[in-house]
């Protein structure tokens, strides 16, 4: 099982296509992360009145399934991302490795 | 005695009132409190997770034997194993009992500052994880020095380390020793030695082997505990959130503000500081990021951290339910509350020990003396896995950046170099005996801040950067990261926290208006290391720059990545 070069790696465009998928598709999700968060202080910031707003006729504010929305949503990204990776990038490295020896 | 527990109890409340960013912090150390009664249960309790550890470390020990097997168990744990030890380092005793604190004192401000410890985890998911585990073998510095110059770069992530580990380990235990007064009935000085003793049984002789499985058991434990009570609350209100918030709103002085944010994010500025440190520091931390060192591959780094975020965004959610019923059950029932601040200042305020107990006492309202007395026990672990994995990190960068690489060029053996790391294990718990005992009667509560707000400023750029911009050179990485230190650190202490809260200046003179300077010192830092590394025309530049290429292919494709050792 010999290592093999990086320069035969990079020349291989399956190569290219696996960096330029999961480098994309990471910033993107960190980005929406980011969105989903600043978003959330920003409202906090400027508009706290927002997040008191009642629903119903209850004390239950939108500022609480809000609130616990934005964990959910770190979780879902994660989970997102880990099965796009163990579905498609896993094998994709497999093949260029074994295509470069 | 007394008076000193009058001042603790009194920074413990005024301090949403008056410093609201800073109280994000105040969640970093626990406040004191008068010392208890002996508490049996919970030191017997607490004897049993002793012994049990000292077995895994005794186990442990027969395995590690190598300098892998010291710093990363040998490659050997399964991601699953290690998204619970990554929850176990994260879940801190602070963040137990001040955010469920925080919560109890205003609502919803507590659910604000857990999301934002929460969010840096998808971050370090899709942008570090798996280069970093492709890239490095025991620390995070051997990634930022993979194509740069050795000896430079590991003195700058050793400093990033060290400083980093050292803040946030005087917090823990500050924290350990109040916190331990009050739950064990046991002197401030006595804990602080056993904690620092313990942990420097678990890190010297079981390595990183021992230290994961001490943050495994912690984290069941803590997750089953909190569970247990989170449940507990729910039931007594028939399983309706909508009836606990209602009793909640009706028993609390502040009534329907707590279910909105109060004034924890008073100033948009600051809190985005506050949570750009939160998010970028947890992709800093010297002691998380070795965890990643401790799977076979960068497949299984991926999972652990996925396993990791839903058991502390899990977490987040339970210290909510928490709080909230602490505010139900505690502050509504006589036992808990001290009669001559609950005449002055009503029930709310009149919490023993302050806010940071609210978990604490709840335990006992759910499940009796005989739960209390676990929860204690579980706080008590939880400080010493902690403490463990901090001390862990501190002494690999002792022992592998700085004995093995810069003093010996690379040419150390290793037995030296373990021999080395053990030795700064024990340096490094002495040293934080002697500093939890030092700072007894500090405000320690900006340290954790401050440890975040390094990591995010120094660690965290140099080591992306190093990842993934072909530009970066040996010089523009040290003036950049040596910048976004040492301004991290200035501007703490010139920002209120510090300058007015600790150094005890009046109050409005802090040259620095905000409480986390993250915002500024991480642009310090990149607009630094950008600057540095464009002009920089050396031969040594050009080196740096050539083994971009290289080093970027192992990174996406794990080849010739360090792989487990056999066990």
């Amino acid at each position: 099982m010999a290592i093999p070069r990086y320069e035969d790696i990079e020349k291989n465009p399956k190569y290219q296509q696996l960096v330029h998928e999961r480098l994309t598709f990471g910033w993107t999700l960190s980005i929406i992360m980011l969105i989903i968060y600043l978003g959330f202080i920003l409202v906090i910031g400027y508009a706290p009145g927002v997040l008191g707003i009642r629903m119903g006729s209850g004390v239950m504010t939108v500022g609480i399934p809000v609130g616990v929305l934005v964990i959910i949503s770190a979780f879902v990204l994660v989970g997102i991302y880990v099965m796009r990776a163990n579905a498609t990038y896993d094998s994709m490295i497999r093949q260029i490795i074994e295509e470069s020896r | 005695m007394r008076r000193v527990t009058h001042r603790a109890g009194a920074l413990a409340l005024a301090a949403p009132l008056a410093l609201a960013p800073a109280l994000a912090f105040a969640a970093g150390a626990v406040e004191g409190g008068p010392k208890q009664a002996t508490n049996w249960s919970a030191i017997s309790m607490f004897v049993v997770f002793v012994f049990l550890t000292l077995g895994i470390t005794y186990w442990a020990a027969s395995r590690t034997k190598s300098a892998a097997q010291f710093y990363s168990a040998g490659g050997g744990i399964t991601g699953f194993q290690n998204g619970m030890a990554i929850a176990g380092d994260y879940m801190s005793a602070a963040s137990f009992l001040g955010i469920s604190g925080l919560v109890y004192l205003s609502g919803y401000d507590g659910l604000i500052y857990s999301v934002g410890f929460l969010v840096g985890w998808p971050i370090v998911t899709f942008l570090i994880a798996e280069p970093l585990r492709n890239l490095g073998k025991y620390t995070f510095a051997d990634v930022a020095s993979f194509r740069l110059k050795q000896t430079e770069i590991r003195v700058l992530a050793a400093c990033g380390t060290l400083v980093t580990v050292a803040f946030y380990l005087i917090a823990q235990m500050v924290g350990a020793g109040a916190l331990i007064q009050i739950l064990f009935g046991l002197d401030y000085w006595i804990a602080v030695v056993i904690v620092g003793v313990l942990m420097i049984v678990y890190v010297t002789f079981g390595g990183m082997l021992a230290t994961t499985w001490v943050q495994i058991i912690k984290a069941v434990l803590l997750l089953s505990g909190a569970t247990f009570m989170a449940l507990a609350v729910l039931w007594n209100f028939g399983f309706s959130p909508e009836s606990l918030f209602a009793r909640a709103v009706q028993v609390h002085p502040k009534h329907d503000a707590i279910m909105a944010p109060g004034t924890l994010v008073s100033n948009p500025v600051s809190a985005i500081s506050l949570g750009l440190a939160l998010i970028f520091g947890t992709a800093g931390l010297p002691h998380i990021l070795m965890r990643f060192f401790t799977v076979a591959d960068a497949k299984a780094a991926r999972k652990s951290v996925f396993y990791a975020t839903g058991l502390i965004g899990y977490f987040y959610i339970l210290t909510f339910i928490i709080g909230f019923g602490a505010i139900t059950l505690v502050a509504t029932n006589p036992d808990f509350l001290d009669p001559a601040i609950a005449a002055a200042k009503g029930p709310l305020a009149a919490i023993k020990g302050g806010s940071n107990m609210a978990a604490i006492h709840l335990a006992n309202a759910v499940g009796g003396n005989l739960f209390l007395g676990f929860i204690s026990a579980v706080a008590f672990a939880t400080i010493l896995a902690v403490v463990s994995g901090l001390t862990l990190a501190g002494a690999s960068a002792i022992s592998h950046d700085l004995y093995a690489t810069v003093f010996r060029h690379g040419n150390a053996n290793e037995q030296d170099e373990m021999r080395i790391s053990k030795i700064a294990t024990i340096f490094l718990g002495i040293l934080a005996i002697i500093l939890g005992i030092v700072f007894q009667k500090q405000n320690v509560a900006f340290m954790v801040g401050l440890a975040f707000c390094i990591a995010a400023s120094c660690n965290f750029p140099v080591l992306l950067l190093s990842m993934f911009w072909k530009g970066l050179t040996t010089r523009g990485a040290l003036i950049g990261g040596f910048l976004g230190l040492i301004s991290a650190v200035v501007m703490v202490v010139l920002s209120p926290s510090v300058w007015e809260v600790t150094i005890g200046n009046p109050k409005g003179s802090a040259p620095f208006p905000y409480e986390n300077p993250a915002l500024f010192s991480m642009a310090i830092a990149f607009i630094g290391i950008w600057l540095f590394s464009v002009t920089d025309k050396s031969a040594r530049a050009a080196t740096d720059r050539g083994g971009f290429e290289a080093q970027f292919v192992r990174c996406q494709t794990g080849i010739g990545a360090s792989g487990a050792s056999a066990h």
